[in-house]
Formats: structure tokens, C-alpha cells, sequence
């Protein structure tokens, strides 16, 4: 299955065998805990919920802890669903690791929780434009109009229009990256770009929904 | 553990001379060629040394046919054959950019003993 849950470590270079510098997100993929599998009987649909992390028993919820007890499955911090082909072949309770979901060469998505901007003006937030700062001017960093007395239809602002409020930290995904490297022995995953979010924070790494070109 | 540092510690090289801004060094570039590969030399006088570690460059500028043509090259690249201090040079400042608005015997530069 080409899914994976994973830690962004940060970013360097790696260089390719002619020569030539690639930028490279380093995101530490633990082995993955198979947690257990949704079924179409069951669920309604197929997917796998993998885990990661440590966790102490007490700091869980009790219903979780004694699901996991159940199971007889290792407790862990996250966890996540991947809906993808082959998500039904793996075991519950076994590991998942790097060199069992990608290969160098592959295309993945990655998704994570983007840098909190906090409360963002209309230029850091939708890229407006500013106001002169000088020669008088007193509009320098401002919203600036809403719309007109006419519209839609009498003197109101449409749904929609941009404005200050908060930005980032939010769950966003890039697509089409490629995995530059897989390194089994420290469960690394090298990937072409940069990727979502704090350094330290949780990624979920899967198979790319767009094709590789040439490929199909 | 921090595994940047490890990634980029297995890239580093360890066969490149110490030097720093106003040396004089002799950089042999390897330079493909459709299927061919061979070996350019190229010496200059290094302006400025950036950045650290991995991703170390330095920026080597020479005068040629009257030209002045500055070349920027990364350390630790595979595509450097060697790098070999020909001079070195006596300079106050850590970037030379003054270099290049002087021309002839006003861009010379003191070795340093």
C-alpha cells in the first residue's frame, strides 16, 4: 500500500548523479502500526488506519485504550485512514514501513497542517496590493472598498469577498511530488520540494492521484 | 538525532583546501558534452564565500578577454573535479565586490605571506 504516516525533519539538498543539486524535503517515517482495516460489509467502504507514535495508556481516552487492549494492538498517538488500493492486504497489528509503501522515483501527494499565520491582513492574506506610504496618503495597508451602493442589487457585500481573518493552519495537500530517496535503515523519506507545515509536524505521504508524465 | 546533518555529512566532501575571499584558486569543472565528459579549468580570485555547510558556494571571478565573467560554484558539487589555492591574497573584507568596478592595475591584490 502507497500510503504513509510520517514527521517533516526539515529541508536540504541532495545531489543527482549528474551533479546537479535537488532541493529535498526529509520527512521520518516510523514504521506504521496496521491499526485495523475498514470493509464495505462493514464500513461501507475499504481503507486502513495506520498509527504512529507512543503514547502512555493513561493520557488515552478510555474507550480508545481498551479498543487497543482488545486488539491486542501497541497504543499510538495518531492516527490515520488511507484509502487506497491495497489498503486491504495489509494485517492488522503488523508494521507498515518506508520501503513497503514507496521507491525512489515515485509520485506522491503529501498532506499536513500548513504554518499558522495567525489574524492576516488582505496583502499578507490574498496578496492586495498596498497603498502608497507617503505624499499624504493615509491608506497604506488597508481593505479599501467592500463593493458598491449597487451591488447585488442594493448596497450589500457579496458572500465571499476577501478579507482580513485568520491564515494558515490549515490541512492542505501538494500534489505530485517526487520521492527522491528511501532510506530503509533510518526510516527516510527523501521528496523533491517542499511540503506542508512546521518542521515537526505529522504528514500523511501517499501515492500521487495525478499520473507521472509519460506514464498511464 | 538530527538527520539532516547525517544526510548531509555522507554528501560533504573532505578533499576541499581551505581558503578564503582574495586567493586565487584553480577550479577543474568537469563539463559534459553530449555523451563526453571532460575537464575545464577555470582560476579566478574568490569574491565571497556564502552560506555554510552542504550548501557552501563561493563566487570565483576572473577577467578574461577583457570580460569580466564571475562563476558561482557549489563546494561540495560532484561536478568539481578539485579546487587547488594557487595564491593567496591579502584583503580586509569578507566580500570583494568592490572588484568590479576596478579595472587593471586598481584590482590587483597583495599576497599574503
Amino acid at each position: 500500500m502507497k500510503g504513509i504516516i510520517g514527521t517533516k525533519i526539515g529541508m536540504t539538498q541532495v545531489f543527482d548523479e549528474t551533479g546537479r543539486a535537488i532541493p529535498v524535503t526529509v520527512i521520518h517515517a516510523e514504521p506504521n502500526t496496521v491499526v485495523r482495516l475498514r470493509t464495505p460489509e462493514q464500513d461501507g467502504y475499504e481503507a486502513v488506519q495506520l498509527g504512529v507514535g507512543a503514547v502512555r495508556v493513561h493520557k488515552m481516552t478510555q474507550p480508545l485504550a481498551k479498543d487497543f487492549q482488545k486488539r491486542g494492538i501497541t497504543p499510538v498517538k495518531y492516527l490515520r485512514e488511507f484509502r487506497l488500493p491495497g489498503a486491504t492486504d495489509l494485517v492488522p497489528g503488523s508494521a507498515h514501513r518506508v520501503e513497503d509503501a514507496f521507491a525512489s522515483g515515485d509520485m506522491v501527494d503529501v498532506t499536513g497542517t500548513s504554518k499558522g499565520k495567525g489574524f492576516a491582513g488582505v496583502i499578507k492574506r490574498w496578496g492586495f496590493h498596498r497603498g502608497p506610504m507617503s505624499h499624504g496618503s493615509k491608506y497604506h495597508r488597508r481593505v479599501g472598498s467592500l463593493g458598491s451602493r449597487t451591488s447585488g442589487g442594493g448596497g450589500r457585500v457579496h458572500p465571499g469577498r476577501k478579507m482580513p481573518g485568520h491564515m494558515g493552519h490549515r490541512r492542505v495537500t501538494v500534489l505530485k511530488l517526487q520521492v527522491v530517496r528511501v532510506d530503509s535503515d533510518r526510516n527516510l523519506l527523501l521528496v523533491r520540494g517542499a511540503v506542508p507545515g512546521p518542521r515537526g509536524s505529522l504528514v500523511m505521504v501517499r501515492e500521487s492521484v495525478r499520473q507521472k508524465k509519460g506514464a498511464k | 538525532m538530527d538527520y539532516i546533518k547525517l544526510l548531509e555529512e555522507d554528501q560533504m566532501r573532505h578533499d576541499i583546501p581551505v581558503f578564503r575571499a582574495g586567493d586565487t584558486v584553480r577550479v577543474a569543472v568537469k563539463i559534459r558534452e553530449g555523451n563526453r565528459e571532460r575537464v575545464q579549468m577555470y582560476e579566478g580570485v574568490v569574491i565571497a564565500l556564502k552560506g555554510s555547510g552542504l550548501s557552501k558556494t563561493m563566487i570565483v571571478r576572473r577577467v578574461s578577454y577583457g570580460v569580466g565573467v564571475e562563476r558561482i560554484f557549489l563546494l561540495h558539487s560532484p561536478r568539481i573535479e578539485s579546487i587547488q589555492v594557487v595564491r593567496r591574497g591579502k584583503v580586509r573584507r569578507a566580500k570583494l565586490y568592490y572588484l568590479r568596478k576596478l579595472r587593471g592595475k586598481a584590482a590587483r591584490i597583495k599576497e599574503r605571506r
